[in-house]
């Protein structure tokens, strides 16, 4: 089932991520920066991608390109034609070495399977599914638009079209025990999916959720709770042969988002269209690039007006080595410190070495299974 | 110079909220010392804190000029008086300087802890006293019933006590005329060497230190060389004048007069209360008889929550023991609070005002550390030492015994709440001399120590009768008691802010309360963390902070590395307000929670 993964090399990598910030609808939990999905022109968005595209090859110089994706919102909206046309142009402005992951966020519905075809011809080979639950009550709490039956055929029918299919689900949600949690997750993994996105409900400021959680409406389990999801979460999979290779990420073997990889051993990436991040390291200096949030302005000063749409920002050696940090650890690969950075560290890295919280082996510190559990603190206490 | 038979001394003793303030204004108003556009309410309550609370802290002056019904002119003196407990030194000075007191008791509330405490402060001072029920106009009032209640209680007549409204004016020409008729004129010759009381002693900006004087015997005027007995230090008067309450100069003060003086004097610790001026041509013979200075009982650590502002603080403490003298400070280390003072107050309020004077007036926020009282430690060696922080505390092995300040206490309740306040009297190692009744009302009098005072009584007072006892104390003596120093440790090491002497049988009580407060206000590490209350090396009570058990955010890709760094950056700036003790941070905020005396 692993059919249709790219080979990893080890190396950090060099992606692409496109930003669609349209949806059907909203869902209560989503703090990112989406839209619905009314009147796009897509005309406009094929100019503002492709001058995009082309300013950042410009910056880039020549490099590998080892992953595409397209993410949101709700990017398995896009025409695939316009997706196709990405794609091509990607190809032309960077090198590419034999095949590369390509993957497209979908929702499972009815409407959007029946474009699986599509995107597979335009060239996506790996799908991601925001399934988030079986249950069709838990969908309804979500606020998603399908339903369980429909998520279960478009899981189906994802893995028929394209193999290479990862698939969401959110846990925590108010007074899920573990054994619910437990008997969710197995009907999920009985689908043979080689990818899982297993979250826990997050409640962020300024959704629909942090107004409820606010008037007492329902709250969240505590985080003794979650964490005790968090451990069957852990067991299942690694009973399922799809073990964890970063907090909320499982795959099995040769099975990895190569794009999210990336993203967790520091590599340079690139992000195209409203609100999308990037990361660059251009003449021994790396670059955090930010684009304008709000679609409409985006889309007008992407083919107008360079500096307005994307701004580089110089990261300090300090600041660079604080993302470093943060991101590595959360991957089962963690991180490999230069030794100017390790002298920094050593001595903290060694007392959470005696907690249990990090494993220290030649050239590379890990996080253990619990120091992944307490993440947030583990670096805190590495880096604050 | 008015003649002695033309002068009326007197003090208004109230307790607070029935009405002295209010009755101040309106006999000011009535004898036109102010006009309307002048009168401000509650004019004698000049500073804002005072007049927020309601309350009187310095002691202030003003001369009425009265047209009696006898066709005479009368200067009646009134000296305001401090209403609450922590300044009955300041009541009592004020009172010397008078020959008699209007008792002031509200009609609905009858008579309570603060008006005895003063009442007994006046008989003392063989005041005359004339009885004036206020708010008369009230539904609720009940002059018959308040009227026996203080011939009961107090046990002065109060068959002629005066109804009156402040508020509404009614009955206060009758107040002014029991003023001139039934108080009597002072005493003395105006041909006998100068004899002044300082009865008080201020900071203006304008006139520099400011000096209220009664005049015993003899005459104060410009010009004149005057001598302080006690302090020896010699001055030439600039000015003498009276408080209208306008300063207004007058050409001398004479025998019975009440008013103010200058001479250049730069400080007002130059001034020593109750001292007498004499006139240094022709001293008086012996002084008077003066006060006891003023000893600051309860003490506590105040430091700036931003450690830049630890001069900010000492320049704001030095400008308010300018016309303070009984506030003291010292300066104080801490390893959990920095650089700070270690401060001396009259007593809780006057703790809580200065407190709120230096963050209000001087914009300071402050963490301010468990009260405690004045232990005296008796050494083996013979010696005495009196501890005012507790972590100065010597080796338990040195320590012969420790004696602890006693109070007698007087409370006033309605009889509905009586078991609950005899319930935390006796919690509070009190010790009951005496349990009255008038009418509903209880008279409870308990001699209690004034470290378990200190600590949240008033508050749980206030909360057990729904805040109708009101309670009044004098500091009694010291007794031998078996305390002990109470050390909390977190992870093993001790926090020195938070260490206090408590009585032995107390202490497992206060061990637990401190360590169940410290396990909700300190943040989960990713260690398990023992919070300790122990005696010596004795571990007295134990609480644990369980260790983290998630916190990972859930998404972390590309477009989350910069709001990732961010909030680290956030942390970094965040761990500025923690103190670290070992390896466990402790938020500042957790302090200030801690040793919050309400439990």
């Amino acid at each position: 089932m692993t059919g249709g993964c790219v080979t990893d090399d080890g190396t950090p990598g060099f992606a692409v991520y496109l930003h669609w910030p349209y949806c059907e609808q909203i869902c209560p939990y989503c703090d990112f920066n989406v839209r619905l999905n009314r009147a796009v022109d897509d005309r406009a968005w094929q100019d503002a991608l492709q001058t995009s595209l082309r300013q950042f090859g410009a910056r880039s110089g020549q490099r590998t390109l080892t992953s595409l994706y397209f993410g949101g919102g709700t990017p398995s909206l896009m025409p695939p034609a316009l997706v196709a046309s990405v794609i091509d142009q990607c190809r032309r402005i960077w090198r590419v070495d034999g095949p590369i992951e390509i993957t497209l966020e979908a929702n499972p519905t009815d409407a959007e399977r029946s474009r699986f075809e599509d995107f597979r011809a335009a060239g996506v080979n790996r799908l991601s599914l925001g399934v988030q639950s079986f249950d069709d009550e838990a969908l309804r709490f979500l606020g998603r638009n399908h339903g369980a039956a429909e998520a279960r055929d478009a899981l189906d029918a994802a893995l028929s079209v394209f193999g290479n299919v990862s698939f969401d689900m959110i846990y925590a949600l108010p007074d899920e025990t573990p054994a619910a949690w437990r008997r969710a997750l197995r009907a999920g993994v009985s689908h043979g999916a080689p990818h899982l996105s297993l979250y826990q409900l997050t409640i962020e400021a300024g959704t629909a959720f942090a107004r409820a959680v606010e008037r007492a409406a329902w709250s969240p389990p505590d985080n003794d709770a979650a964490a005790e999801l968090y451990d069957v979460t852990q067991e299942e999979t690694a009973r399922a042969g799809l073990p964890a290779y970063e907090v909320s990420n499982h795959a099995r073997a040769g099975a990895r988002s190569r794009h999210n990889l990336t993203y967790w051993r520091g590599g340079d990436y690139v992000g195209v269209g409203p609100g999308a991040h990037g990361r660059l390291t251009i003449d021994g200096r790396r670059y955090a690039i930010e684009t304008i949030r709000s679609p409409k302005d985006w889309l007008s000063a992407a083919t107008s007006d360079a500096d307005r749409a994307t701004t580089f920002t110089p990261l300090s050696d300090d600041d660079a080595f604080t993302e470093k940090v943060a991101m590595g650890l959360r991957s089962v690969e963690g991180v490999r410190p230069t030794p100017s950075e390790w002298s920094w560290i050593e001595p903290r890295a060694r007392m959470l070495e005696g907690d249990g919280l990090l494993m220290i082996e030649p050239e590379r510190i890990v996080a253990t299974a619990h120091g992944r559990r307490v993440l947030n603190a583990v670096t805190a206490a590495l880096l604050v | 110079m008015t003649a002695l038979d033309r002068i009326r001394n007197f003090s208004i003793v109230a307790h607070i909220d029935h009405g002295k303030s209010t009755l101040a204004d309106r006999l000011i108003q009535v004898t036109g010392g102010l006009t309307n556009r002048e009168m401000k309410e509650q004019v004698l309550d000049a500073m804002e804190l005072e007049r927020e609370r309601g309350i009187t802290i310095k002691a202030n002056t003003v001369r009425l000029n009265y047209a009696a019904q006898d066709g005479e002119t009368y200067v009646l003196n009134l000296i305001d008086t401090p209403g609450h407990v922590d300044f009955s030194y300041e009541v009592s000075r004020s009172l010397s300087a008078c020959e008699g007191a209007l008792l002031v008791v509200d009609a609905s509330q009858g008579v309570e802890a603060q008006t005895l405490a003063n009442v007994y402060q006046a008989i003392d001072v063989n005041l005359e006293l004339v009885p004036v029920l206020n708010k008369v106009d009230l539904p609720a009032a009940e002059p018959d019933r308040v009227r026996a209640q203080i011939e009961d209680v107090i046990g002065i007549d109060a068959s002629e006590a005066i109804e009156i409204s402040a508020k509404t004016g009614l009955g206060v020409p009758d107040v002014l005329e029991a003023i001139v008729k039934r108080l009597p004129a002072p005493r003395g010759d105006a041909s006998a060497p100068l004899k002044a009381l300082l009865v008080d002693s201020w900071y203006d900006s304008y006139l520099g230190v400011v000096v209220l004087v009664r005049i015993v015997d003899g005459v104060m005027k410009k010009g004149m060389k005057i001598r302080m007995m006690r302090t020896g230090a010699a001055y030439t008067v600039d000015q003498v004048g009276v408080s209208t309450p306008k300063k207004t100069p007058v050409a001398e003060l004479g025998p019975g007069e009440i008013g103010y003086m200058t001479a250049s004097i730069k400080e007002v610790a130059d001034t020593a209360v109750g001292d007498t001026i004499t006139e240094e041509r022709r001293p008086a013979a012996q002084p008077l008889p003066g006060f006891k200075p003023s000893v600051p009982v309860v003490f506590c650590g105040i430091f700036p929550v931003d450690a830049n502002e630890f001069d900010d603080l000492r320049e704001a403490m030095s400008r308010l023991r300018l016309n303070d003298a009984s506030f003291e400070f010292e300066m104080e280390t801490s390893a959990a609070l920095g650089f700070g003072f270690r401060c001396g107050f009259l007593g809780l309020l006057h703790l809580e005002i200065i407190r709120e004077r230096l963050e209000r007036e001087f914009n300071i926020d402050l963490i301010t550390t468990a009260p405690s009282v004045v232990y005296r430690i008796f050494l083996t060696d013979g010696s005495m030492i009196e501890l005012h922080n507790p972590a100065d505390m010597p080796d338990p092995v040195k320590i012969d015994h420790i004696e602890e300040p006693w109070i007698k206490a007087t409370i006033m309740t309605p009889d509905d709440y009586l078991g609950g306040i005899l319930k935390l009297c006796e919690e509070r190692r009190g010790v009951q001399k005496e349990l009255t009744y008038a009418g509903a009302r209880a008279m409870l009098l308990y001699e209690l120590p004034l470290n378990e005072v200190v600590f949240d009584f008033y508050d749980r007072l206030k909360s057990i009768s729904k805040g109708y006892a009101s309670f009044d104390y004098q500091l009694l003596d010291h007794r031998t008691e078996n305390l002990v120093k109470m050390q909390v440790l977190v992870n093993e090491e001790p926090v020195d802010a938070l260490s206090m002497i408590v009585h032995r049988d107390r202490a497992e009580l206060r061990g637990r309360a401190m360590c169940e407060k410290l396990k909700d206000l300190i943040p989960r590490h990713l260690f398990k963390i023992p919070i300790q209350a122990a005696i010596g090396g004795r571990v007295i009570a134990r609480e644990t902070i369980a260790a983290l058990r998630k916190d990972v955010t859930a998404k972390c890709y590309g477009g989350d590395a910069t709001r990732k760094r961010k909030l680290l950056d956030k942390q970094k700036e965040g761990k500025k307000k923690m103190r670290q003790f070992g390896r466990v941070e402790i938020p500042q905020e957790a302090f200030i929670k801690a040793l919050k005396m309400d439990s």
